[in-house]
């Protein structure tokens, strides 16, 4: 694991920094959009074999809705924001008062507005990210998929597969007020991204 | 009832089974799950294939399962092992979607398409030949391989499950 052995214990703590900063911006812009209050989780840096990743979000099977985001600029990477059905629908009838107008499945309405918040939340996170890197970080057109969570993010962890079987995620939780909305935010630093960021924050590794 | 002995497959990941064992692996989203099967034998074997080719790797340790081009020769020798014949094996597969449609034309969004192009180019030059195959499009796949009988079922969330 030549990945892991890399990062000390205080790297990983500058990681964690990162996915709070950022998160806690992001988690800002969605208490806006809903006008409720939002909670967020300590972020968690780990390093996660491919399959433990789904495991995150309930299982390689589960069902979610995910808009990913390729991340460009002088750190690339990718990233995810993943809510869970439910909270998807509640989040829907919160902000735009979006009557499911299929019961089953998503019309092209909603998807274009999960879409859409997902993009918000991004750009909060990013550009919060790029002011304090001073690195240059801005995200792709977003898509948007609802599919079984192991398929969607194996997708994002390509970059890693030709490096080892494991990949290093920065992940943070959001809960609204009474816990009816939950949603994951995962940035997935390139691998080659790491050394980009830890160097911008004046942490450089021997 | 008959009870089913169930041999997960992890990704970039692969296993063989006999007597019966069912291979299992969930969540294809561009990776590729392959499946052989030895119908007189009844050997059967799946990887799941996550990246075309092994030029790229720059692992110290390399996982043969992950790349197209290592995991079918080290899929083979297995089932060989375990009694199968190359040439009666018949192959099918499934999975390689492009998950998520974007405007960009860089090559690794085609990974989907890539695997399962480097999958048949493999399987041709072992002169295995592909039953059948349910690739492409942009949704994920659970598999089940069936070691009795060599049926591929492929579960996804808008259609349900097919059998191949």
């Amino acid at each position: 694991m030549s990945l892991y052995s890399r990062f000390e214990a205080f790297e990983l703590d500058v990681l964690k920094e990162v996915g709070n900063i950022g998160a806690g911006n992001a988690a800002t812009a969605l208490s806006r959009l809903i006008d409720k209050p939002v909670d967020m989780a300590v972020p968690k840096v780990s390093l996660l074999p491919f399959e433990e990743v789904a495991e995150r979000v309930g299982g390689s099977e589960q069902i979610v809705i995910a808009v990913f985001l390729r991340v460009e600029g002088e750190a690339p990477g990718n990233m995810f924001f993943i809510i869970e059905e439910a909270s998807a629908k509640r989040l829907l009838r919160q902000l735009l008062s979006i009557k499911a107008e299929v019961q089953e499945g998503y019309s092209e309405m909603e998807l274009s507005a999960l879409c859409e918040i997902g993009n918000i939340l991004a750009g909060s996170y990013l550009s919060s990210l790029a002011d304090f890197t001073h690195l240059s970080m801005a995200p792709s057109v977003p898509a948007v998929a609802v599919d079984m969570a192991g398929a969607i993010l194996s997708y994002g962890l390509m970059q890693y597969g030709e490096m080892g079987d494991s990949a290093l995620l920065i992940e943070t939780t959001f809960l609204e007020d009474h816990q009816s909305l939950e949603g994951h935010f995962f940035l997935i630093p390139d691998p080659e991204s790491f050394d980009k960021i830890f160097r911008a924050l004046g942490v450089v590794g021997e | 009832m008959i009870q089913q002995n169930l041999i997960k497959v992890g990704m970039a990941d692969l296993n063989i089974a006999t007597e019966g064992a069912v291979l299992k692996t969930t969540g294809l989203g561009s990776c590729v799950g392959l499946t052989l099967f030895d119908p007189i034998r009844k050997v059967a074997g799946m990887a799941h294939v996550m990246l075309p080719s092994s030029d790229i790797a720059r692992e110290t340790k390399m996982n043969l399962a992950k790349y197209a081009d290592t995991a079918i020769p080290e899929l083979l020798d297995r089932m060989v092992a375990a009694g199968a014949y190359i040439e009666r094996m018949k192959a099918k597969m499934a999975g390689g979607a492009q998950m998520f449609a974007m405007s960009g034309h860089s090559d690794s969004l085609r990974i989907g398409p890539r695997n399962v192009e480097s999958c048949i180019e493999m399987l041709h030059k072992f002169k295995i030949p592909i039953l059948a195959q349910d690739t492409g499009g942009s949704f994920g796949r659970t598999i089940e391989f069936d070691s009795t009988n060599g049926l591929l079922s492929i579960r996804s969330v808008q259609f349900g499950i097919k059998e191949i």
